[in-house]
């Protein structure tokens, strides 16, 4: 079982590209499970073909602690499992400790038990507290993938998260796998998103490409695979899956001084 | 003395009044005291430390230790690694324990400190070990925190060199000391060579030697927590407590157990003592069969002044599944049966035993206070009250006779050195539950019906 991160900027398209790429591994037959760490709980939304489930907090706050894992995990597109950790509303109460605590009953209640070749966690933002961080404590996922684009705000994020991820890499050893270009249409975006995953000494795995089809599948509440299998962007994320499938680059990241990344932000010229 | 409580029953979800629990924390620091050469460290503010080791020290009359990270308000921003290292060395500088079991506090579990990691970077003096569990108290009870302890312990020690070491692991759960010494001596009747885990005994009941020892004699050596994953088995004691560390030994290390209910009573007993005879398949001496023997001759002569009492049981849930169903042998109804601590199969156990014994108009209740208990009782009175000395209030406040047992007993002596386990605990209870009950007959009986003999 390959257990996996996804983590990068807030707005990114964490949550899009998770569930686009979950549904190409889907289609190549493997068994995924999606843990959404996200207090919004519209990790799985796309896959599941709407806000279909309760999520585990609201579940324990209101039925206490003896909780089946039907209630919490539902099954949608391609077989894809998927449950929602959820959480407080902004400004109130402790969104971190929600994934420590969603995460912990899931173990108990055997969620990973199951015959999975995959479990993907889809976390919320940078990584800022402790909770954030708990997909990747403890051996749990041994792989993480960035999704970012070309913009400065982006990559400064992605750069932030690699700290993180070195900080964890000598005992959960976590690794990351590469920066996943989710494109917003920037001058040289691939150009200066592959310079940036070489200088933390990772790759870019794949750039998906800005197109409508994300939208108009995201409206009716699918993936682009499932809703329009035909459209070049569905393919763009099978490439996707096959080339994660097929990963074989770890690194412990190199996170760059922020003056570093200024000077590679100039070279590309976005600085301007 | 609780005036204010209403007869009127109203449905609550979240309040509790008068709690029939604790922290997590206090069952993981009692979980390592009974591990030789352990100092149980709270990894939270001073206050949480404080508090556990008092609630400990009132019941055991004895010194309970436990070191803490005091936490301060940079520790709560940034997170409490250095904290828990600088607290490590010290530690080990100073009070030079072999083994020190991290448990953490609700706060250090909200920031989310990762101590696995934090433990496997820090600089361990060599032969010398650190552990930890996860011990956030807003989840279960001290109940909760004693087992997670366990299997704290037992998920960075256990080995398996594949040598069956011929012992059986025995998990007492959560008694007194005296309780543990009564377990110990039915095995060593049974011609079972044991390991306990954890063993309080001889650390909560260290003799007075006119020396302070900080280490005390007694306590599951850490060799002893290595091989139990080696041993021919585990018998755990406690439907409740028990399940996990048992069902974490069996996963890790493939060895077998048996789960059985707290040995209170003759059914329980009888249970343990079968169990015993499987690992060393050998009869039951004559010694342990006398002792039944005699137990059981002490309930036909008292019967008659417990049939049909109906009796109120609170406290921890395996301690209360024991005394219920020996309530049930002395013929007594257990009208109103709860614990503190919330879990689901407590209450599917203690119905089943209403079932097995027929009795009707009996009420079984999880994660409920005593607030409750007290409204329950001024509906429909009981003849006997049974549990921690919390308890005392309502027994004032109601008159009804009260038998302290279980946790916390904080106002009267010698409690935790006797036990109310095996076949010599039951002849304890009954001694002590038709001494209240007399007492309370010969109180209130008129001068004329003042009799001599009872």
């Amino acid at each position: 079982m390959r257990q996996v991160a996804i983590y990068g900027k807030g707005g990114i398209g964490k949550s899009t590209t998770t569930q686009n790429l979950t549904a190409g591994l889907g289609e190549m037959g493997k068994k995924i499970m999606i843990v959404g760490c996200d207090p919004k709980a519209d990790s799985t939304r796309l896959v599941l073909g709407g806000l279909a489930q309760k999520t585990v907090l609201d579940t324990l706050r209101e039925e206490g602690e003896d909780i089946e894992l039907e209630t919490v995990l539902k099954e949608g597109y391609a077989g894809i499992k998927g449950v929602e950790s959820g959480g407080p509303e902004p400004g109130v109460g402790c969104a971190g400790r929600g994934i420590i605590t969603s995460i912990g009953l899931l173990e108990r209640l055997g969620a990973y038990e199951e015959d999975l070749d995959y479990v993907f966690y889809d976390v919320l933002g940078d990584v800022v507290c402790g909770g954030f961080a708990m997909p990747i404590r403890e051996g749990k996922a041994r792989e993480i993938y960035i999704v970012c684009s070309g913009e400065m705000m982006a990559l400064y994020a992605a750069n932030n998260i690699s700290k993180g991820i070195s900080k964890y890499a000598n005992t959960g050893g976590v690794r990351l796998g590469g920066l996943i270009c989710n494109s917003r249409k920037v001058d040289g975006e691939a150009e200066l998103v592959s310079a940036v995953a070489k200088e933390i000494g990772t790759q870019m795995i794949h750039f998906v490409p800005r197109d409508n089809a994300v939208q108009k599948a995201e409206i009716n509440k699918k993936t682009v695979i499932d809703f329009s299998p035909d459209e070049p962007q569905a393919d763009e994320y099978r490439t996707l899956a096959r080339k994660i499938d097929g990963n074989d680059m770890f690194v412990v990241p190199k996170p760059m001084s922020i003056d570093r990344l200024e000077e590679i932000l100039m070279e590309h010229g976005i600085l301007d | 003395m609780l005036d204010l409580t209403p007869k009127t029953v109203k449905e609550r979800s979240a309040l509790r009044v008068n709690p029939c629990k604790t922290c997590q924390p206090v069952g993981a620091m009692y979980a390592a005291l009974g591990v030789k050469g352990c100092m149980p460290h709270s990894h939270g503010s001073q206050g949480c430390c404080s508090y556990h080791r008092t609630v400990l020290s009132r019941h055991f009359k004895e010194p309970a230790i436990a070191s803490s990270s005091s936490f301060t308000e940079g520790a709560s921003v940034f997170g409490g690694r250095s904290n828990i290292s600088t607290a490590a060395k010290n530690i080990f500088d100073m009070y030079d324990p072999d083994i020190i079991a991290v448990h953490t506090t609700c706060l250090s579990e909200t920031i989310g400190d990762d101590l696995g990691s934090y433990i496997m970077d820090m600089d361990i003096p060599e032969g010398k070990i650190v552990v930890h569990a996860n011990t956030p108290s807003y989840v279960g009870s001290h109940i909760n925190g004693f087992f997670n302890m366990m299997m704290g312990f037992m998920n960075y020690l256990t080995k398996k060199t594949g040598t069956n070491n011929g012992k059986t692991a025995v998990f007492p759960g959560w008694v007194n000391p005296g309780d543990i010494r009564e377990l110990k001596r039915i095995a060593g009747l049974m011609n079972v060579p044991t390991t306990f885990f954890p063993d309080q005994s001889g650390v909560l009941d260290a003799p007075m030697t006119g020396k302070y020892d900080m280490y005390p004699e007694g306590g599951t050596t850490a060799e002893e927590i290595q091989g139990l994953g080696d041993s021919e088995g585990v018998i755990a004691l406690g439907e409740i407590i028990g399940a996990e560390p048992a069902e974490l030994l069996k996963k890790k290390w493939k060895t077998p157990y048996t789960l059985l209910p707290m040995p209170v009573g003759v059914t329980y007993t009888d249970q343990y003592v079968l169990a015993l005879r499987r690992q060393s398949k050998t009869e039951v001496p004559a010694e342990l069969e006398a002792e039944r023997g005699r137990l059981v001759d002490l309930l036909l002569d008292s019967h008659q002044y417990t049939y049909q009492k109906n009796v109120a049981i609170f406290g921890d849930p395996d301690v209360v599944i024991g005394l219920t169903s020996f309530a049930l042998e002395m013929g007594m109804t257990p009208k109103y049966v709860i614990t503190g601590t919330p879990k689901g199969e407590f209450t599917r156990r203690i119905e089943a035993l209403f079932a097995k014994y027929g009795v009707t108009g009996c009420t079984a209740k999880a994660n409920a206070d005593l607030f409750e208990l007290h409204q329950w009782i001024k509906n429909e009175p009981v003849d006997l009250l049974i549990g921690s000395t919390y308890g005392k209030q309502i027994a004032r406040s109601e008159d009804i006779p009260f038998l302290r047992a279980g946790f916390p007993v904080l106002d009267r002596y010698g409690g935790p050195l006797q036990p109310i386990v095996g076949y010599a605990g039951a002849i304890r209870l009954v001694e002590q539950i038709t001494n209240v009950l007399l007492d309370r007959f010969d109180r209130d009986v008129s001068d004329e019906d003042f009799e001599i003999v009872l």
